[in-house]
């Protein structure tokens, strides 16, 4: 029996086990709009912008491991959508993206609601489709699922004209797929697993650094299991958190322009050093001159060969999946004669705990105002460290990325790579639709909060019961920081003026509102919010409007040359 | 350094656009870039003329290994590798230049493919240095116009670039 185009596709969502499509209706996909109607296993959410789509559909991912789904219509539905493909793809998040397009017969005509989608989204997607033919839609969708799961994962947009929506064509849903120019690399080289070992087992100073990629690749056991066999130190990357138990004694805590004293210093003074699932970016490790300028033996493990000798030039690289790589490991280390040199381990110990004991967190606790990093505190002792924590951008994710200390994976959602603001409202969404019943809290501050905050009115459609964490210090805090370390205390254009009253402003989306003043009141608020399981409780804590995130790399210096409080 | 790379890819829409939009979005330089499709009329071969670092040819075959459309990338640079590039040059033939012209095309081992009372349009191929020797050659008020496609390179002997 021959189906339309539309139906197709939504056959094929119900074949990949699509549980929720994030998305927008317009005139471009009013067809597959009008499928996803009659049907009821593909659910749809509806949000109030296109970026919200696609945000939700990337926290649904990032906190799961299936691939999210988005669904917009042709021309400004792609555009607003652009942002969250960039999101995803920057933090390789797998993600199918459906687009409207105009109908073939007016693709490159300048039709009402046309944009060159295939064109746009280029440089910001693992890979994407325009299909022309309705007998293509099967296929180029197994793809799209395909590559935007496999290997190092992305988002993948497939773009179908209106017309090819109502064409029709049989439907076979192929059971599996191979591509002769796409054949993602899984076991890593027996020989240089060898010498990885070879190389750990002679180590005076190691450190284990881990990025996203450990997270994406489900390797989280393996990790623990081989940082303990070692007995050497973890640090994680902003992405990497919660791959390794942060309340774990190796972990020395994220590393990076905010990450901690003992990590950054190890990391620089270490001299075998083995990179999992990371990729030595500009935020991780500074200067490179400077991290260049101490001498070290570098193993770098990752799924792409392009990330591989990027910034950093790798003395023994490991190309595979992480966690096929780290089961060889362990493996080998199982049977190996040899044990790490443990004097040498001690000393590096001894060295490491004087970095550690530096306490480079330390701030006013008696303060009258209420500090940020003692909501972020109060919050991961209420949740018990249990919750799901999405975030936006600026000070209040670092204080989050510090504070809350997080021992499992996919825990920790934020935008790292981009760097998006307004990602973590519609990403909690995302992540509460996956996790029904779970705790979830987005901490955010009022700059990034009004980016998206339009989606507060999506979770009272869904009612989503998510806790927003909002740090209000009246200004873009970390643009403010900047401004005040390196622009000589003027802060230009970073003072938000006329801020809306968050609690009237939940409470028109129907929503519960708090405003906490008070250091006393946090942990009260924060307890009574959460009891709430039902509702979606907006806390608007004023905070400190002079506090910075420290310690700091400053830009252009290196990991050791923090700036500390 | 100067590199040539040859690329197998998939011969879809959009893919040429793919690997140019690459190179600009990485800042990486082309100095010349062909493609056509191939004996199997699935696949396409791109030659790519780069200059840059070590470092950076790494990266660009890297990068354009992972484009999902890409099938195989070598650096001829790498090996042993003939290249040629066409040219065709327009130039003006009257009085003695007209002697002079045909006397230069047979020189360069050029061969005039079209001939007016005014003109001749001379087709000529080699590397890229013979071309700009054959440009150099002539007076450059007699050049009328060029134009060159770039180089396209192949591996010598039993270097096979195929699936």
């Amino acid at each position: 029996m021959e189906l339309t185009g539309a139906e197709i596709v939504v056959r094929c969502l119900q074949e990949e086990g699509v549980e929720y499509v994030f998305g927008y209706p317009g005139g471009a996909v009013l067809f597959i709009y009008d499928e996803l109607f009659k049907q009821d296993r593909v659910k749809h959410v509806l949000v109030r912008h296109e970026q919200g789509a696609v945000h939700a559909a990337d926290g649904y991912a990032r906190s799961t491991d299936k691939v999210g789904v988005s669904l917009v219509t042709s021309g400004p539905g792609v555009t607003n959508a652009v942002t969250g493909i960039a999101t995803a793809y920057m933090d390789s998040i797998p993600h199918v993206v459906i687009t409207g397009q105009v109908p073939t017969h007016a693709i490159g005509l300048d039709a009402f609601q046309e944009c060159d989608t295939v064109g746009i989204t280029r440089p910001c997607v693992k890979h994407n489709f325009l299909v022309k033919d309705v007998k293509d839609i099967a296929l180029t969708m197994k793809k799209a699922f395909y590559i935007a799961a496999t290997g190092r994962p992305g988002p993948v947009v497939v773009d179908i004209p209106k017309d090819v929506t109502n064409a029709k064509a049989e439907f076979n849903y192929p059971a599996s797929i191979e591509m002769r120019s796409y054949n993602p690399v899984v076991k890593g080289h027996p020989g240089q697993i060898k010498k990885a070992i070879q190389a750990l087992m002679k180590a005076k100073r190691p450190m284990i650094y881990t990025g996203g990629g450990v997270v994406l690749g489900g390797a989280a056991e393996e990790l623990a299991r081989l940082v303990r066999l070692l007995g050497f130190p973890c640090t994680n990357t902003l992405m990497g958190l919660g791959a390794f138990p942060a309340t774990d004694r190796q972990f020395l805590g994220m590393l990076g322009m905010h990450g901690t004293y003992e990590a950054n210093m190890a990391m620089q003074h270490c001299d075998v050093l083995l990179a999992i699932g990371a990729r030595f970016d500009d935020r991780v490790i500074g200067n490179p001159k400077h991290f260049f300028a101490e001498p070290r033996t570098i193993i770098h493990v990752d799924i792409d060969p392009s990330s591989i000798s990027k910034r950093v030039k790798v003395d023994i690289p490991i190309v595979g999946n992480v966690r096929d790589v780290l089961r060889d490991l362990i493996r080998h280390l199982d049977a190996a004669k040899e044990q790490p040199d443990r004097e040498a381990l001690k000393t590096w110990w001894t060295q490491i705990e004087l970095w550690r004991s530096r306490d480079c967190l330390k701030y006013d606790r008696a303060s009258a105002i209420i500090k940020p990093q003692y909501v972020i505190e109060k919050l991961y002792e209420v949740t018990k460290g249990e919750a799901f924590v999405t975030s936006d951008v600026g000070q209040h994710q670092m204080w989050a990325a510090q504070f809350y200390k997080f021992d499992k994976p996919r825990r920790w959602i934020n935008s790292g790579g981009l760097g998006t603001m307004g990602f973590g409202l519609p990403a909690a969404m995302g992540v509460q639709l996956a996790h029904p019943g779970a705790a979830v809290a987005c901490v955010t501050g009022e700059a990034s909060v009004q980016m998206c905050i339009q989606e507060l009115s999506t979770c009272k459609q869904y009612r989503l019961p998510i806790k927003v964490v909002n740090l209000n210090n009246k200004y873009m805090g970390m643009v403010r920081q900047w401004q005040e370390f390196f622009h000589g205390n003027r802060y230009a254009e970073s003072y938000m003026d006329a801020l809306p009253d968050f609690v009237k402003l939940a409470e028109s989306y129907g929503h519960t509102g708090m405003k906490i003043e008070k250091p006393a009141d946090v942990e009260p608020a924060l307890k009574e919010a959460f009891a709430r399981k039902d509702e979606l409780v907006f806390m608007d804590f004023i905070t400190d409007q002079t506090e910075n995130v420290f310690p700091m790399v400053p830009g252009g210096k290196g990991l050791s040359e923090m700036i500390l409080v | 350094m100067r590199h040539i790379i040859s690329v197998l890819l998939e011969n879809e829409a959009g893919a040429l656009s793919r690997v140019a939009g690459l190179f600009s979005a990485r800042g990486y330089n082309i100095e010349s870039l062909t493609v056509a499709p191939t004996e199997d009329s699935t696949l396409s071969r791109m030659t790519v003329v780069t200059v840059g670092s070590d470092e950076v040819i790494e990266q660009i075959t890297k990068q354009l290994n992972k484009l999902i459309d890409v099938v195989k990338v070598i650096d001829l640079s790498d090996g042993d590798h003939i290249e040629r590039e066409l040219m065709l040059v327009k130039v003006r033939a009257v009085g003695k230049d007209r002697e002079e012209m045909k006397r230069m095309a047979d020189i360069f081992r050029g061969r005039i493919i079209d001939v007016t009372d005014k003109d001749y349009t001379i087709e000529l191929t080699g590397t890229g240095s013979k071309l700009d020797a054959f440009l150099k050659a002539l007076d450059r008020g007699a050049i009328l116009e060029t134009v060159r496609t770039g180089a396209s390179g192949i591996g010598r002997g039993e270097r096979v670039l195929r699936v």
